[in-house]
């Protein structure tokens, strides 16, 4: 009887909270057919959306998953004082709000920023640009290719490698041989985890992007004017894009998992 | 934050020289530093420097400059706000996250595997989407008839729709790992279920309850995508912090975003401290 009950309240919460949002979300999507959900996703201003998001994401996974390795290399097979204070450093990102992020950015990268004035005499802009965006990204996500790989480096010691380089191996190639390999399915959950959430990103962004429609306009803010401006076909067929995408991350997560998809 | 340790292995003497060259003790040293040295420059770049000029931006007129911004009765508003629903929402989770995670570990029914999936999809959906859909359930064209938009019930669901795996996802390895034997010995002395709940799963429990708990509090109070749609952004009633601290850089009050900023970075600070320190005086404890 109490097995009942309590599985009736886990289960309603659920369906309450979660499934019924996001599957009537679906279904405003597509009750038309999949016409207006394509009309909707092909407009000059969805498509730039589309191009913009995927041009930052695919730059801050880049920055992310070169760090990622680098560090979890560090922390894992270096040793050397405040290693503890790097690891929490590396985690702080996560207890950031994303409009703190954007600020924090603004500060040093704005254009009366020391640092953004003397790059905006350079010629490079910051802030309401690209490069802004791509910073903003890779803050949030910062912690999740090292959280990944890290454990996995430590689980899978350095015997390996010690034999390779006593073996006559360079580091790079004991590096490419050895260490890749052994971390490859961690590396790609991180990557995928990473991925989904710069392609999701919306607060930091918001903020030091300046929200300009057809510039800084990422598929996430493109979600959120034009539900704004009551185009709410438009919010919701690049919702349920996003939506997808999310999904398809999570099916990836689960394949690549380390626990093995439990 | 978990911080990994290294273990000795670092120590055990090198197998062997490399033939030639530098000794491999010294080449590894310079390595580490190197490696020190460029990880710093860019967490600098990225994070440190710029979250440390929020804080000096917030303290530069002084103190009271400081507090006279915080209490604007604006931000006040909105951080009491998002201190309460915050504490509400950690306290449903604790709840709920453990119901759940008892459901999917101890219970058998048909569907469980896909439940389990779905717990994680709030990490995965992007916040301003997860805000839109619950607008869409729950706003003013609910098809439920429950209409929560700008209101703080509303703000109080985005908050636990997004941080629902929190308390799941710690909860549920634990009791996958506990140990049956001592609940069915307390079966067997006659101890009712609640009480070997209560004297037996519970105290196990109760660090991955804590800290489940302590990770939605701080996500909850740093929270924006989700809120902004539903809370409708209405100082004094629904608007939350991070909205407020949006508004602020929107229209160039750079001293208050940051102050409010400021108090939300030492509130996550202290729980997430404090949250190493209890999980160290357990682990010490046994």
């Amino acid at each position: 009887m109490a097995r009942y009950l309590l599985r009736c309240t886990a289960l309603v919460y659920l369906l309450l909270l979660l499934v019924l949002p996001v599957g009537l979300i679906g279904w405003r999507t597509f009750e038309h057919g999949l016409r207006p959900f394509v009309d909707s996703l092909t407009t000059p201003e969805a498509l730039h959306a589309f191009r913009v998001t995927i041009v930052v994401a695919l730059w801050a996974v880049a920055a992310n998953t070169v760090f990622g390795v680098g560090a979890a290399i560090l922390l894992v097979r270096h040793r050397f004082p405040g290693k503890r204070l790097l690891g929490a450093l590396i985690d702080l990102p996560l207890a950031v709000s994303p409009v703190v992020v954007g600020l924090a950015l603004i500060l040093l990268y704005g254009r009366f920023a020391p640092l953004g004035g003397f790059l905006e005499r350079l010629g490079v802009q910051v802030i309401f640009a690209t490069p802004g965006m791509v910073l903003a990204t890779v803050f949030v996500s910062l912690p999740l290719v090292v959280r990944a790989v890290a454990p996995v480096l430590e689980e899978m010691g350095d015997e390996q490698e010690q034999a390779a380089r006593t073996l006559g191996a360079s580091s790079w190639q004991t590096f490419r041989r050895i260490t890749i390999p052994g971390i490859r399915a961690a590396l790609g959950y991180g990557v995928v985890l990473c991925l989904a959430r710069a392609l999701g990103e919306y607060g930091a962004v918001a903020v030091v992007s300046g929200r300009l429609v057809g510039q800084t306009q990422t598929l996430t803010l493109f979600v959120e004017e034009r539900f704004q401006n009551f185009s709410e076909g438009d919010a919701f067929a690049a919702a349920t894009a996003l939506a997808l995408v999310a999904v398809v991350t999570l099916l990836l997560t689960k394949l690549l998992s380390p626990k093995g998809g439990t | 934050m978990a911080v990994t340790e290294t273990p000795t292995r670092e120590r055990a003497p090198e197998p062997q020289a490399p033939p030639a060259g530098r000794p491999a003790r010294a080449r590894h040293r310079a390595g580490t530093g190197l490696g020190l040295g460029t990880a710093m420059v860019y967490l600098s770049l990225v994070v440190l420097i710029p979250l440390a000029l929020v804080v000096w931006r917030s303290m530069e007129r002084g103190p009271a400059a400081f507090w006279q911004a915080v209490r604007t009765p604006d931000a006040w508003a909105a951080l009491q706000l998002t201190v309460l629903a915050s504490l509400a929402v950690a306290v449903i989770n604790l709840v709920m996250g453990t119901v759940i995670a008892w459901v999917l570990v101890r219970d058998r029914f048909p569907g469980k595997r896909l439940v389990d999936a779905l717990i994680d999809l709030p990490f995965a959906l992007p916040t301003i989407v997860a805000g839109l859909v619950l607008l869409a359930l729950y706003g003013p064209s609910s098809p439920l008839g429950v209409d929560l938009a700008y209101s703080r019930a509303g703000v109080v669901v985005a908050l636990l729709f997004v941080t629902l795996p929190f308390v799941v996802r710690t909860v549920q390895p634990v009791l996958l790992e506990l140990d049956r034997d001592m609940e069915q010995a307390a079966w067997s002395l006659g101890a009712g279920p609640w009480y070997t709940f209560r004297r037996i799963i519970l105290p196990n429990l109760l660090p991955a309850m804590v800290s489940g708990t302590a990770l939605a509090f701080t996500r909850s109070i740093a929270e924006f995508g989700s809120t902004v749609l539903i809370s409708g952004n209405l100082p004094f009633k629904t608007q939350v912090a991070a909205v407020h601290i949006f508004g602020q850089i929107e229209s160039d009050h750079q001293l208050g975003a940051a102050a409010v900023s400021t108090v939300l970075l030492v509130v996550a600070l202290l729980v997430l401290v404090t949250l190493d320190l209890v999980q160290r005086w357990g682990a010490r404890r046994g």
